[in-house]
């Protein structure tokens, strides 16, 4: 199963837990199932049917789209890190 | 995964395509555009670095000879407060006009207030100073510390800190709240038998692009907008105008002209929704050009900050913990590369445990741009600084303490993810063994630094047309602008493909309409993006080529294989055609080929450079010479080694210059009182020895030939190699940049 | 509207009028009068170089010299470098030395290059480089050009 390391300023959701594991097949499969068990999450991952701007996604170390359809393989390791400001990284669309 | 094999055309050193245009001032700039019945137009500025706009009365300007039309943010549509992504991060749309034309306050001295176009430059400029603005002058907070206490004057009322998603709920001038965590830091520093802390300050700099801004829009009476302007990124100045302008993507037509330098100060857009507005107005085309102050005091710097960092290590030189506390000046509205810079702080190091804090703070200055590894010089400066103080104390080699530590393939960065294949060992080594490293140091106030850096690069989209021509040549369609020689870099990858010489490819940079999407010339990716573009192209017309070779001999499009630059059949029959043969074929075997790429590749792969410098500080001046300096780093693959060389070059002369002489210097009002090439002190060749660049090439498997971006890397180690080398020179740390002579007069206690 | 001013100069070798206002530079008639825009502008004060041109023998910064200062005056021009089938010597070594990056100053460097060769044909590398102080170049690093003006003397001298 994939595993979402949970940035440290969300880690208060996780009750200080950094790496949880949990199904999902996409992103958004991921997305929900971690809200399943720590609600409230998504809300601060996501707006609408997106990530938040300013939030990145980096599927095995490489930055993805951000998009939800992203597949993800089942030994992932996914992190959600602060997009790059400052006019660097950040996909357009 | 990257080939291992020799190369025909990469790695070669052919003339540059754009060379002669170049050469012989042929070659069009933005402001080199003329169009019959072209309108000149002028920014006014804010005299203040923080005001409330009360009025704005244009009628005195309006009314004056030769004034076609007068703007204000009154003639830009309502900006919701809402976020966008626009091909330079993500943007509060509301922020992104108010840069544009202040409508409620101005933010910085220099921040654009009205436009007047007029049938001359000297006209426009005089227009200009009829336009009547009242203002209501308020404290401006100029410091990026003074910028967070709790009192301080606030830039934006409805700004509040956000933290991953979570916003605060005071408003504050701290804009954002970063943090990366690996392990147990608090018990990584109880391992330690040496802590080193230190807090370091950096000015305010700026990319010292040579060529203002400008633009130059037009708007036809179907509604169609073209603009004719230098930037980095043709699509996303399409986009931010779009924003800006509420106006159909499909309606604007960006056509980029030779840019001046950019350095990643000409990504954000300024004058460019200045020049529409004006052209809507009047009705006639209308250039817009800043000049030199325009461009000081008017355009994204990158930022002044605050850098705290502590590490700690064993005695026999592990180091066992690193933090760091980054706060970034953003400049009037949030944007600060706090983000990049806290990637990157301690990517040259394998640290098990780390803490990572990064703040994006407003300040009444222009809104920072992105400026060459944005955010990480600024980092560097401080964590290099302290590994070579732990060095120092340990009595070890500070090489040898980078290579007992350094980062491989395998280790997690800081900031989570980990390093795929990287070079951060082989530029160490290639250091150390150079003649330079080796060579005696001894003299009296002479000395010897080194620092490393680190910056991540992107891939991004791209896209490459190939059209084929008869006579065995191609013409490459790109919308990558060039600012460094990329026409070059780009068609050597695309005839390596075909097999044919680097001059067989005509490579164009073209407009919006022209190409697929493609992101901007910056994050060190058009090498690596556009190339790869280029090579799937050159691929896509292989294939296609093959296909005729197929249909000439009468054989399945199978029996067809391509090496150096030959077509031959492999089913028996004796059957051969060259590419420049089939070329002149192609009419009799289905008409015209054309060839296609578009990528947007995830393993850009981060570069690593390692710098040597040997200074002479004077001691009566507490001016700092540079003897010597050699710049190493990992480029992957050099698809044309000269510009790879100069981008090495050229990144360690602007570090240079961000050591010992640039900074923004400001009165208590907030006014800018350096803003000329003048005082504003960038290296001249008579500062500089030449720069020895040693290029070292651990091939990136994210790319078909392993390039690596390398444009960016070069100006993150000098500023901590220099203070290094000024250490060993006169025993002193320098903490803040620059380190201009009476900051080391005062540190040598000469005053 | 200010009044124009007749001017009568030599331009790269031809006799050429034009009309400007008394405060237009050089720099302005050679850009908008005359679209001769291989100078440029980069700070429009005399400290970037960009706008190099050789007047009456000496270089000057072509933003630095009123446009009615050139009456009667010899001016030569980036766009005059070359003969029409052959670059100048400087111009192939900028080439061949890849001294050039965005290009926006190469035609300043290279204008005040030759005026250096001119009056010193065989210069030592710091000579090269206090000569071309005047220019500022932010891609290089320098490097690259230095080498291309040594080279340029050398091939010249041999």
């Amino acid at each position: 199963m994939p595993t979402v390391v949970i940035p440290p300023l969300m880690r208060k959701f996780t009750g200080g837990e950094e790496n949880i594991t949990l199904p999902g097949a996409t992103v958004r499969e991921v997305i929900d199932n971690l809200e399943s068990r720590y609600p409230g999450i998504k809300e601060r991952l996501c707006e609408e049917d997106r990530l938040k701007p300013g939030i990145a996604i980096y599927i095995n170390g490489l930055l993805t789209r951000g998009s939800f359809l992203e597949r993800v393989d089942t030994d992932a390791e996914i992190h959600f890190l602060p997009a790059i400001g400052g006019g660097v990284a950040e996909p357009s669309h | 995964m990257a080939e291992k094999k020799e190369y025909k055309v990469i790695g070669t050193r052919p003339i540059r395509h754009d060379g002669v245009d170049k050469v012989t001032g042929r070659a069009l700039y933005g402001a080199d555009f003329q169009m019959t019945g072209l309108l000149h137009g002028r920014v006014l500025r804010s005299p203040h670095a923080h005001a409330r706009i009360i009025s704005i009365d244009t009628s005195r300007a309006e009314a004056y000879p030769g004034v076609k039309g007068v703007v204000t943010a009154q003639d830009l549509p309502e900006a919701e407060d809402r976020v966008a992504d626009l091909g330079e991060g993500a943007v509060n749309l509301k922020y992104l006009c108010d840069n544009i034309l202040a409508s409620d306050k101005v933010l910085y001295k220099g921040h654009a207030v009205a436009a007047v176009a007029a049938t001359s430059p000297h006209i426009a400029e005089e227009a200009c100073t009829l336009i009547d603005v009242e203002y209501e002058v308020l404290p401006p907070v100029l410091e990026v510390r003074q910028a967070m206490e709790a009192d301080a004057p606030l830039l934006h009322e409805s700004l509040k800190t956000t933290s991953m998603g979570e916003a605060a709920d005071e408003p504050s001038n701290v804009a954002s709240h970063i943090q990366h965590k690996l392990g147990d830091p608090e018990k990584g520093f109880a391992e330690a038998d040496i802590v080193v802390e230190r807090d370091f300050v950096t000015g305010t700099v700026h990319q010292g692009y040579i060529e203002p801004h400008n633009a130059t829009a037009h708007f036809n009476q179907d509604g169609q907008l073209t603009i004719w302007c230098s930037t980095q990124g043709a699509f996303t100045v399409r986009e931010q105008v779009a924003e800006i302008l509420q106006y159909p993507i499909s309606k604007i037509k960006v056509v980029p002209m030779e840019i001046g330098g950019g350095f990643g100060g000409k990504i954000s857009v300024y004058i460019k929704p200045v020049a529409a507005l004006l052209a809507k107005k009047t009705g006639k085309p209308v250039k817009v050009l800043m000049n030199r102050a325009d461009v000081f005091e008017g355009t994204g710097p990158t930022p002044a900050s605050y850098v705290r960092v502590k590490m700690g290590a064993t005695k026999d030189g592990k180091i066992t913990a690193a933090e760091a506390y980054l706060a970034f000046e953003a400049g009037a509205y949030p944007g600060a590369p706090v983000g990049p810079g806290a990637m990157c702080i301690f990517a040259p190091y394998s640290i098990e445990n780390v803490v990572i804090d990064g703040y994006d703070v407003v300040v009444n200055k222009p809104k920072t741009a992105p400026y060459r590894a944005p955010g990480a010089p600024n980092a560097a400066f401080g964590s290099e600084s302290v590994v070579d103080e732990i060095a120092e104390k340990l009595d070890i080699d500070p090489l040898e303490i980078r290579l007992l530590n350094g980062a491989k393939e395998g280790d997690r960065r800081a900031d989570g993810p980990i390093h795929p294949r990287i070079g951060c060992i082989e530029t160490l080594e290639t250091a150390k063994a150079h003649p330079h490293y080796t060579a005696p140091n001894g003299k009296k106030h002479h000395g010897r630094g080194v620092a490393s850096g680190y910056w991540f690069n992107i891939g991004l989209e791209s896209s490459v047309t190939i059209n084929v021509n008869s006579d065995g040549t191609i013409n490459l369609i790109e919308g990558s602008t060039d600012i460094g020689g990329t026409r070059s870099s780009i068609a050597m990858q695309a005839a390596e493909v075909l097999g044919i010489p680097a001059e067989s490819v005509n490579p164009s940079v073209v407009d919006t309409n022209s190409v697929g999407y493609t992101a901007v010339t910056g994050g060190s990716r058009t090498t690596y993006a556009t190339g790869y573009a280029a090579y799937e192209a050159a691929q896509d017309v292989k294939r296609k080529m093959s296909a005729r070779a197929a249909k000439l001999w009468e054989v399945d499009e199978d029996n067809v294989q391509f090496a150096d630059g030959e077509f031959s059949c492999i089913n028996g029959k004796e059957e051969q055609i060259s590419f420049r043969d089939l070329c002149a074929r192609l009419g009799e075997t289905g008409g015209p080929v054309v060839g296609s790429g578009t990528v947007n590749p995830g393993g850009a792969g981060g570069a690593y450079a390692t710098h040597v410098v040997d200074v002479a500080v004077d001691e009566e001046t507490g001016k700092v010479e540079i003897l010597r300096y050699t710049a190493v780093q990992d480029a992957g693959k050099a698809i044309h080694p000269s510009y790879v060389e100069g981008q090495i070059q050229g990144g360690a002369v602007q570090g240079i210059g961000w050591a010992l002489n640039e900074e923004y210097i400001y009165d208590d009002e907030g006014t800018m009182t350096n803003a000329s090439f003048l005082d504003y002190r960038m290296p001249t060749c008579l500062d500089l020895p030449m720069i020895d660049a040693v290029i070292v090439e651990v091939p990136n498997p994210g790319h078909p030939y392993g390039v690596r971006g390398v444009g960016e890397v070069p100006i993150v180690p000098p500023m901590a190699a220099i203070a290094n080398a000024i250490y060993d020179a006169i025993g002193v740390r320098m903490t803040e940049l620059p380190m201009s002579p009476d900051r080391l007069l005062k540190a040598m206690g000469k005053i | 509207m200010a009044r124009k001013s007749h001017v009568q100069t030599t331009i790269n070798g031809e006799t050429v009028e034009f009309l400007c206002e008394s405060r237009q530079s050089l720099l302005e008639v050679l850009r908008d009068e005359l679209y001769l825009t291989g100078a440029k502008e980069g700070c429009n004060n005399g400290n970037c170089g960009a706008c190099s041109v050789i007047l009456d023998g000496r270089l000057v910064n072509s933003c630095l010299v009123l446009g009615v200062e050139t009456e009667g005056k010899s001016v030569e021009t980036i766009e005059g470098l070359a003969e029409p089938d052959k670059l100048h010597p400087i111009q192939d070594a900028f080439l061949e030395n890849a001294a050039l990056q965005c290009g926006i100053c190469t035609p300043g460097f290279i204008m005040s290059a030759k005026a250096l060769l001119d009056s010193n044909p065989n210069p030592t590398e710091h000579e090269i480089r206090y000569w071309l102080a005047g220019n500022l170049c932010r891609c290089t690093g320098y490097d690259k050009i230095v080498k291309a003006v040594m080279d340029a003397a050398k091939e010249a001298s041999a």
